[in-house]
């Protein structure tokens, strides 16, 4: 198991292989659906114009998520009504359906790390070599344990894309994951699958 | 007939918040069997890890806690409407007290119920009345994102070369596992059904998960099969969570139902590693949970 810390540095990500086990510690945020796409028509394509807190949550995500890491996680939150917010269940999510996204949103704040599930296409696999960056596979179903890994929520941000979608700004502390995309062109998904359908022919055939 | 509502939130909480022994077991033996290091074997110490503090802390094993499927036998004479009332009351406080996430969707309007109750058929309840004299109910919790890669076959199917026999079964099911990857939270349990229409068959193959993992099927054929794709489907190396292994599934278990002369269907249901099953019985004046 390696540690790594964030911020995290090119030849940090460089060193690591698919296969590699990693403990997270640091802070990172949670974005999925709302998030993405927000990100991508206000900033990165510009189709729309930044409109109420837009310019100001730009500002404060650009310096954690230089060299950061972004989670796709629609995490169960305890205090709501006090703001004394707390993770109670913080699984990932499937990663795939930001994958139109990911890529250029990577590209745009120098993302180095993206954590989710069931791991993500051609572009994201780009978006990794030339940044560098990685894709960090969590452990799908391990909510309790993850949260337990979150220390503390600093702050939330778009609360108005609804709990699951918002900009959750977490510390974490020791957030196991598995690297199955690297920095080199490496994917567990795409040699997983291959390998697994040369053996289903086998199967087929016997 | 007592009131059971606060026996049937217990039996919630404990199958949300506390892997079944047979299923841990099964997960620790699936450990020792990847290489050491291995991002297989980290997985599973994870996810081991996990359960015990979901169950250390009474806390949902996973956020996502699925269908609750529930499977009632009552001896003669009881009321299948009082009982069907105290098991939506207590998925209800159930959900109140976070033993269960909201996951009862409108379909036409988006709307989330909030509370776990939906249509007669959320959560859904299943009656048959035996000639015991104990009241058994089985629970499952049914996860969204491994019953998304569950699939029904009609054989012949040309594509795999399967036909209308145990070994067409094989491959269907195998195709199955493959098409799944990782998606479903390997390592998964399978249930199959073979024959039926196309909705008893999956919903026979929803009813083979409620076995234990260690039960041999009664049928010999049955338990040949199962064992086969259970070792089939292990030699395609998917591994836990689609990160390549020695581990895709933690067993198969399979039921056959009469079909049609017309129709052969097969029913693969998918349950992910958080395998959340238990029963409760009430004798007597006791209720004893497994
Ligand atoms: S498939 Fe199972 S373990 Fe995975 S997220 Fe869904 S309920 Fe949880």
């Amino acid at each position: 198991m390696q540690k790594i810390t964030l911020p995290i540095k090119d030849d940090v990500i460089r060193a690591l292989k698919v296969g590699d086990s990693v403990s997270l510690t640091g802070v990172m945020i949670t974005g999925r659906d709302a998030v993405h796409k927000w990100m991508i028509d206000t900033f990165v394509k510009k189709s729309r114009k930044p409109a109420g807190d837009d310019a100001e949550v730009y500002e404060a995500l650009k310096p954690i998520l230089d060299g950061g890491a972004i989670y796709h996680c629609g995490p169960v939150v305890a205090g709501l009504d006090t703001g004394a917010y707390s993770f109670v269940a913080a699984g990932p999510t499937t990663s795939i359906r930001e994958e139109p996204y990911q890529g250029d949103v990577m590209q745009h704040f120098n993302i180095k790390a993206v954590i989710g599930k069931g791991g993500m296409g051609p572009k994201t696999l780009e978006a990794c070599s030339d940044v560098p960056g990685v894709y960090l596979h969590a452990i799908g179903g391990a909510a309790s344990l993850i949260a337990q890994s979150v220390q503390q929520v600093l702050t939330v941000h778009k609360l108005d894309f609804g709990v699951p979608e918002a900009i959750w700004v977490i510390d974490v502390k020791d957030f196991p994951a598995v690297v199955t995309m690297d920095s080199h062109g490496g994917s567990v998904h795409v040699e997983v699958e291959t390998q697994s359908k040369a053996q289903l022919d086998k199967l087929l055939a016997s | 007939m007592p009131d059971l509502t606060e026996a049937f939130l217990e039996l919630v909480r404990l199958t949300s918040t506390d892997l079944p022994p047979d299923v841990e077991a099964s997960l620790k033996r699936a450990r020792e069997q990847e290489a050491p290091g291995s991002a297989a074997q980290s997985a599973l110490d994870t996810i081991l890890e996990n359960v015990a503090l979901a169950r250390k802390n009474s806390t949902p094993i996973c956020q996502d806690t699925g269908t609750p499927i529930f499977y009632v036998q009552h001896p003669p004479g009881w009321s299948t409407t009082k009982l069907k009332g105290q098991i939506r009351t207590a998925v209800a406080e159930a959900t109140k007290k976070t033993y269960l996430r909201p996951n009862a969707v409108d379909t036409i309007t988006g709307k989330n119920s909030g509370d776990n109750l939906g249509d007669p058929a959320f959560p859904t309840i299943h009656f048959e009345e035996t000639e015991g004299e104990d009241l058994i109910v089985d629970l499952i919790l049914k996860g969204g994102g491994c019953e998304n890669v569950g699939a029904q076959y009609s054989l012949p199917n040309g594509r795999l070369g399967a036909g209308r026999d145990l070994e067409g079964v094989r491959k269907v099911v195998l195709d199955a596992v493959f098409n799944a990857q990782g998606k479903g939270c390997a390592p998964g349990v399978l249930g199959v059904a073979i024959g039926g229409d196309r909705g008893s068959s999956y919903y026979a193959s929803k009813e083979a998960l409620f076995r234990k993992l260690d039960d041999e099927n009664a049928d010999s054929e049955l338990a040949k099969l199962e064992n086969r794709l259970t070792q089939d489907a292990n030699q395609l190396r998917i591994g836990p969570m689609g990160f390549g292994g020695e581990t895709t599934v933690l067993g198969v278990k399979a039921k056959s139902l009469h079909r049609l002369p017309a129709s052969y269907f097969v029913s693969v249901s998918y349950m992910c590693w958080a395998h959340r099953r238990r029963r409760m019985t009430v004798h007597g004046d006791e209720t004893i949970y497994e």
